[in-house]
């Protein structure tokens, strides 16, 4: 067990230095989701009329989006890393140690962990700055902060997945669009029974991505709401154990040491 | 006494791709331990596959072999754990300093921080990367990383080392440099090395015997020497001054060798069963003939001979699928 803790630690070490070291791909990371929360917090203040909406700002029910948009910048920072390690012979280098596979992918999502937390933290601040009023308080900050690093590390499992199964970058960044789909399909806009159009709302409904997002909502707009969280870190646990199980089970046709 | 046991046996290996061609088909080989058995072939001949079956990366389809005394598929972790390997691929991360490549390394390998510390430091002394070794690897030349791939082959102190085509893209100076560390590594530490390589001059400095592999198959195995006696006596090449002498220096070595054909048009061949020692009976064969000679050249087989001997094909030109120039014997 302590030789277990010992790799992932020393694979998670290398995966938060290597992050750290490309700023250039960490500050856009950061910034990118805070222009999109400008842009909708700006462009759709009129929802704030519609009745059913909640009693608060729309920059306040729109916080939320960054929080999840950082997420989704997870999948492609764990799954190319992991892509060029496949490509590079790296991983091929690790193999001829003992760490198991599981170890290997665990401390592989370090990183986009990490960027998780420093993106949270950075719009934390943020919110500060322009007045956001967290219902549920400074503990709410916190949790705020705990579950966007929760659903970053859940995301980057799924980006290791592609890498796996694909082997190379492009397929990983090929994939971004698609997740970035499923971020538009969700409540990210309006609540779900505010949305008028059946299909649309159907969709929102059945998305994982929207629970994600109610879960960091709620905190905001609604102070501490228990099964509004429950959903929001038990499906983030269920996807990062999906995710880790479904590339652990395509690591093993990947690197198929004896 | 397996556990000092540091030797390589591979019977019969085969490694067949789905809906590919047999990249190695049914290799035997035996590596003494503390030898350094040099691996030669063109690029696309098996090497690289062998190396993969050896160091427990790639499952073999057919045959058995045994690393250290471990079989290859069935005690692949005894195996990863008695073996050293710079793959051809320098695989580095270019965002790692040299020594957090030691310090990630040695921490999967399980010493202790005082180990990792003190071979760490070390190996960095011994490839001569002390002053760089806090600098990302992104920025190594080629020479630097090379040698940083083999001092982390070398951190679980091997007992056997594979190295794939080590010195690709080496200048002079870092290919002499690594071939001498090869070399000392075999000769002070005991270490059995797996050298693979396309360079003839490597197989031939470095390598105690050398096995030449094409088409996924072994086709000579020996020392250097015995390979390129077995292909025959050394040749000398006499080019006349004047080109109208041909004829009469052929006539005067006629009587020292055995006619062959010479490599330019402006020369004369003849096999010499002395090698060097009948070079002056040579010189006076064609002084007493009156002809004046523009050069002499004395061509000893080389290992390119030997493969050009074995396929048919010259190993300069085989990585490009040049068609035969001789038929194979």
């Amino acid at each position: 067990m302590r030789a277990t803790l010992d790799q992932i630690g020393s694979i998670a070490r290398r995966s938060i230095v290597r992050t750290l070291r490309q700023p250039g791909a960490l500050a856009p990371t950061i910034i990118f989701p805070l222009m999109l929360f400008a842009v909708y917090s700006a462009g759709a203040e009129t929802a704030e009329k519609l009745p059913g909406f909640p009693d608060v700002d729309y920059t306040e029910f729109a916080f939320a989006v960054p929080f999840m948009h950082v997420a989704l910048f997870a999948t492609g920072i764990a799954g190319t890393d992991m892509a060029r390690d496949i490509e590079s012979g790296f991983l091929q280098r690790l193999a001829l140690t003992p760490i198991g596979g599981v170890s290997l992918l665990i401390g592989q999502v370090a990183g986009a962990a990490v960027m998780g937390l420093i993106a949270a933290s950075a719009y934390v601040v943020t919110g500060l700055i322009v007045g956001v009023d967290v219902a549920a308080g400074i503990g709410g900050w916190v949790i705020l902060i705990a579950l966007s690093v929760c659903i970053s590390f859940a995301f980057a499992g799924l980006g290791l997945a592609i890498a796996v199964h694909a082997g190379n970058a492009e397929a990983v960044q090929g994939a971004f669009p698609l997740l970035f789909a499923t971020f538009f399909l969700s409540s990210f806009a309006l609540p779900r029974p505010l949305i008028e159009v059946d299909w649309f709302r159907a969709v929102a409904t059945a998305n994982p991505v929207s629970y994600l997002l109610e879960g960091e909502r709620s905190l905001i707009i609604v102070g501490w709401d228990a099964p509004a969280l429950a959903l929001g870190f038990g499906l983030s646990a269920l996807i990062a154990g999906l995710a880790l199980m479904i590339s652990a089970r395509l690591l093993r046709t990947r690197l198929v040491r004896t | 006494m397996r556990a000092a046991d540091n030797s390589i046996e591979v019977e019969g290996l085969v490694r067949a791709f789905k809906n590919g061609p047999r990249a190695v088909d049914g290799i035997d080989l035996r590596v003494e331990p503390g030898e350094i058995y040099g691996f030669l072939g063109p690029n696309g001949a098996g090497k690289s596959t062998t190396v993969m079956m050896l160091t427990t990366l790639l499952p073999p389809t057919g045959g058995t072999a045994r690393v250290a005394g471990f079989d290859i598929v069935r005690e692949g972790p005894k195996v990863r754990r008695v073996i050293g390997a710079a793959l051809q691929e320098v695989a580095l991360d270019p965002y790692l300093t040299g020594r957090e490549h030691f310090r990630l390394q040695a921490s999967l390998l399980g010493l202790s921080r005082a180990e990792r510390t003190r071979r760490g430091q070390a190996l960095l002394e011994r490839v001569g990367l002390i002053e760089a070794a806090d600098r990302k690897t992104g920025g190594y030349s080629g020479g630097m990383k090379r040698r940083l791939d083999l001092a982390l082959a070398l951190l679980g102190e091997p007992r056997v080392l594979f190295l794939d085509e080590p010195t690709t893209g080496l200048d002079p100076q870092s290919r002499s440099a690594l071939w001498e560390e090869v070399a000392r590594l075999a000769r002070e530490d005991g270490v059995t090395v797996f050298l693979t390589t396309q360079y003839l001059e490597e197989a031939d400095v470095l390598a105690r015997r050398v096995a030449i592999i094409d088409n996924g198959r072994i086709v000579a195995e020996g020392t250097p020497a015995e390979l390129k006696a077995g292909i025959g006596d050394p040749t000398v090449e006499a080019v006349p001054h004047d080109p109208a002498q041909r004829a009469a220096a052929a006539e005067a070595l006629a009587t020292i060798g055995t006619p062959c054909a010479a490599p330019s048009e402006l020369g004369v061949s003849v096999r010499l069963r002395g090698g060097a020692a009948d070079l002056p009976a040579v010189v006076r064969a064609l002084d007493g003939a009156g002809v004046r000679l523009a050069q002499l050249h004395l061509h000893e087989p080389s290992l390119d001979d030997v493969f050009l001997a074995k396929t048919g094909r010259s190993l300069e030109g085989a990585a490009d699928g040049a068609e035969p120039v001789n038929p194979p014997r």
